[in-house]
């Protein structure tokens, strides 16, 4: 248990749970941030050269995927805490 | 669209949100990592390794029934595989060129559709929701610590939904709250006070599905990132050598011409190179993994919340996901062969800025 307060305490369940929750919502922000700034650039050379979309889209898929990837592993690790560690 | 029309979407939508929410609600979700045994012949045959076989027998017999009286003019199955075949050969040409196209297309198309296929088989009905029910103590004592409880319908053992009664409920689920260091004593004295309040047809257990998609394992999809790790380093040696292509990696070419920091810096690049391999390899893993398995998780918690509605929306982006990731797997295979294969300039060009150092 933690004690913040004298009536404000933390269990270690509780901490289990703030830890799985933290992991996965600070691991997102970096990722989404990446994915929103690629299909942005990807909308503007779309816009600016129609012609090369079969192109354009493939590389921003390929680029989606990598910056996902990191998203994952923050989601993997928050499952992990969360539901398959055991209470001790 | 008829303005009696739009009106009828949304009644309906209404009326299956309501018994969705109310009727068909699933018990809470337990999520299990690790894939669930079935049959234990000296090593363990687990759900996945079945639902795997039954994917490749699937594939092979569609080829089979694709290639059986070849014409010059495909029709039915033929045409159907013929396009996806020239779409993904013409993918595999657009980024290899055509000198090396030929020799990386197999591996490719079937990394795509082995992939493809796997991931929408885990979206069929029966999957991961029909299997054997584990009971909450069972034999030697083992007693699960989560589990839900099932009704007995003719001699089946079914989850419930909660729809007769209202207010409505989900079906129950029960979870022991013991230290993990308690006797199996103590352990069944919950599972026993726990399930003292059940009906006579009812019993708690854990579900132990017969087939679960087969990406949801680690280990498949481990298994197919060291295959694909293998292929680009074979493909690398073999288009370049042993020597030239092992020096991206053990680069002393500088060093041992006396240029000290030189080639020092371009020793250390080469280890980088190794580790950025290495990484490649857990992030094709972790990759497939966490996409395929976040979605089951997402099946399992929408069954819980809203059925039918928000689960036709999942039930799409499944499928999209399905594919994106199959497409991803294989593309990135087609990228990291390629850099294998394309021969690095020795001369005066800066190592570092060859090296593409991935996510």
């Amino acid at each position: 248990m933690i004690h913040l307060l004298p009536v404000l305490a933390i269990s270690d369940g509780g901490l289990r749970f703030i830890a799985a929750a933290l992991a996965i919502g600070f691991g997102a922000i970096g990722p989404a941030l990446a994915i929103g700034m690629l299909t942005g650039k990807a909308m503007e050379a779309l816009g600016r050269n129609p012609e090369a979309q079969p192109v354009i889209t493939t590389n921003m898929i390929l680029g989606i995927a990598f910056a996902e990837a990191i998203a994952i592993y923050a989601l993997i690790v928050a499952v992990m805490i969360g539901l398959v560690f055991s209470a001790t | 669209m008829g303005k009696l029309k739009l009106y009828l979407i949304i009644a309906a939508v209404f009326v299956l949100t309501l018994v969705g929410f109310t009727s068909l609600r699933s018990a809470r979700p337990i999520v299990e990592l690790k894939a669930e045994t079935v049959l234990s012949l000296g090593i363990n045959i687990t759900n996945t390794m079945i639902t795997a076989a039954i994917v490749i027998i699937i594939l092979i017999v569609f080829s089979y029934f694709a290639t059986r009286k070849m014409s010059l003019i495909p029709s039915g199955i033929q045409n159907f595989f013929e396009m996806i075949i020239e779409a993904l050969y013409n993918l595999v040409v657009g980024t290899a060129g055509e000198k090396h196209a030929r020799r990386f297309f197999p591996v490719i198309a079937t990394i795509f559709l082995y992939v493809v296929a796997a991931n929408w088989f885990g979206l069929l009905p029966g999957v991961a929701t029909i299997g054997k029910v584990e009971p909450l103590v069972g034999e030697e004592g083992v007693v699960q610590e989560k589990g839900t409880v099932f009704s007995n319908v003719a001699g089946v053992k079914m989850i419930m939904p909660g729809f007769p009664s209202w207010p409505p409920h989900e079906p129950m689920s029960i979870t022991l709250d013991v230290p993990a260091d308690a006797t199996p004593q103590q352990k069944e004295a919950a599972a026993a006070e726990a399930t003292s309040n059940l009906k006579t047809n009812e019993s708690a257990g854990l579900l132990a599905p017969f087939l679960r998609s087969v990406n949801t394992d680690l280990n498949a999809t481990l298994s197919l990132a060291i295959w694909s790790a293998i292929f680009v380093e074979f493909w690398g040696i073999s288009s370049q050598g042993f020597f030239r292509y092992g020096s991206k990696f053990l680069n002393v070419k500088r060093l041992l011409k006396g240029d000290i920091f030189n080639g020092f810096i371009d020793f250390v690049v080469g280890i980088l190179e190794f580790v950025a391999e290495a990484a490649r390899l857990l992030s094709f893993t972790f990759r497939l993994f966490g996409n395929i398995f976040a979605g089951e998780m997402l099946f399992l918690v929408i069954l819980f919340l809203l059925p039918i509605i928000a689960l036709d929306l999942v039930y799409g982006l499944e499928l999209f996901f399905g594919l994106i990731q199959a497409f991803i797997f294989a593309m990135l295979t087609l990228v990291f062969g390629v850099v294998a294969v394309t021969s690095h300039e020795e001369e005066g060009v800066d190592h570092g800025s060859e090296s593409t150092v991935p996510a």
